[in-house]
């Protein structure tokens, strides 16, 4: 790896010991007992029964889970499936849902990478990178020594990815026995969820002016048709933050 | 020719599909940010703007999700989705920024307008 941790981080010390890193790993896994990760499990109860309404097996539906692990691709994936969409056009209205996870796996790069980080396990390690994990990792990783980053991760992502298959297969299975009503506040809850914990972890002020900006121009973009609506979302609102946070800071300064 | 779930009928053919039409879209994107994110620096002005811009685009899927609903979450009225949601901000604000407390009280608001 071309970067070093920093010198000065308190406990990089421990990290020789050579258990220290499964230390990491088992505090990740744990971290899944959380309130993230249980409002995650409660977003994807929905996903089974839907899978379950497109046609899909069970297994296929918990394979979809495993392998895409990301719950706006696999909404879009079970959609088509059930329109009886080509696989060419499916791949495509996957691929323009999932181009978020571009920015966020870059801006995760530098903070979950550590000494013995590669460019494959890092690739590997991306897969479990989707919304929660990105703003827990945002929230947690920087407070942990370099050499544990990658291992609590890890222990994280993996854990949950396994619990929300898990999930699946038995939301499959009670597939008819939730109302409309419930089913509605289940779906609620991922919003919900995200905004509150995404509030919590814009630290910086750019990342404050992006998500007020993001929040109010996502939908008027959306609204005027374009393709790739979110990714202008992104583009536009985060630089447009980025640019009023640097000028607020130089003000300051003078 | 036109591909689809249940054209081939293999007991492997919906793996490769998902694999191929769900997996793998999703997965290129993530592949290219680990090596876009490789060159940026910690700290550095460049991480700062990707992490501003990954922000907004949540930011966005948000608003997404609660204006324009997909499923039976569209079925609620959207001045109660709205209230529900400035309910559960309000909430988390005041309980100096507790997710549970924000999420449990936008919910109950929600459920409560639509069970009685």
């Amino acid at each position: 790896m071309d970067s070093q941790p920093p010198e000065s981080f308190p406990a990089s010390n421990d990290a020789r010991e050579p258990e220290s890193r499964l230390v990491w790993y088992w505090r990740g896994v744990r971290g899944i007992v959380s309130v993230p990760a249980f409002i995650l499990m409660l977003s994807f109860v929905g996903f089974g029964a839907f899978a379950r309404e497109a046609g899909m097996s069970m297994s296929e539906a918990a394979f979809s889970t495993a392998i895409v692990w990301a719950l706006p691709s696999q909404v879009v994936l079970a959609g088509s499936i059930a329109a009886g969409t080509s696989l060419g056009l499916v791949a495509i209205a996957v691929a323009l849902a999932s181009v978020r996870m571009t920015p966020m796996v870059a801006a995760w790069v530098p903070i979950v990478r550590g000494p013995h980080s590669t460019r494959l396990s890092l690739v590997l390690m991306s897969h479990f990178v989707a919304i929660t994990a990105w703003i827990v990792s945002m929230n947690r990783l920087p407070s942990i020594p370099r050499e544990g980053r990658g291992p609590f991760f890890v222990g994280f992502g993996s854990s949950l990815t396994i619990c929300n298959t898990g999930i699946t297969v038995l939301s499959f299975m009670l597939a008819g026995e939730l109302s409309e009503v419930w089913r509605g506040a289940l779906l609620f809850l991922t919003p919900i969820y995200f905004l509150t914990s995404l509030t919590a972890a814009a630290k910086l002020r750019s990342d404050q002016f992006a998500m007020l900006l993001g929040l109010i121009l996502g939908p008027l973009i959306y609204l005027t048709g374009v393709q790739l609506d979110l990714l202008w979302t992104g583009l536009l609102a985060g630089t447009l933050a980025f640019f009023l946070a640097k000028a607020l800071e130089k003000r300051k300064r003078v | 020719m036109s591909l689809t779930y249940f054209s081939i009928d293999a007991w492997w053919w919906p793996y490769v599909f998902i694999l191929l039409a769900g997996s793998l879209p999703t997965n290129i994107w993530r592949w290219l940010g680990v090596f876009a994110g490789r060159a940026l620096r910690d700290d550095s002005d460049m991480l700062h703007w990707v992490k501003a811009v990954a922000t907004a685009l949540i930011a966005g899927v948000i608003s997404k999700l609660i204006l324009f609903p997909t499923g039976p979450l569209g079925d609620a009225p959207l001045l109660l989705r709205l209230s529900a949601t400035i309910i559960g901000m309000v909430a988390f604000w005041l309980s100096k920024k507790s997710i549970l407390v924000g999420v449990v009280s936008a919910e109950a608001v929600l459920l409560s307008m639509l069970l009685f």
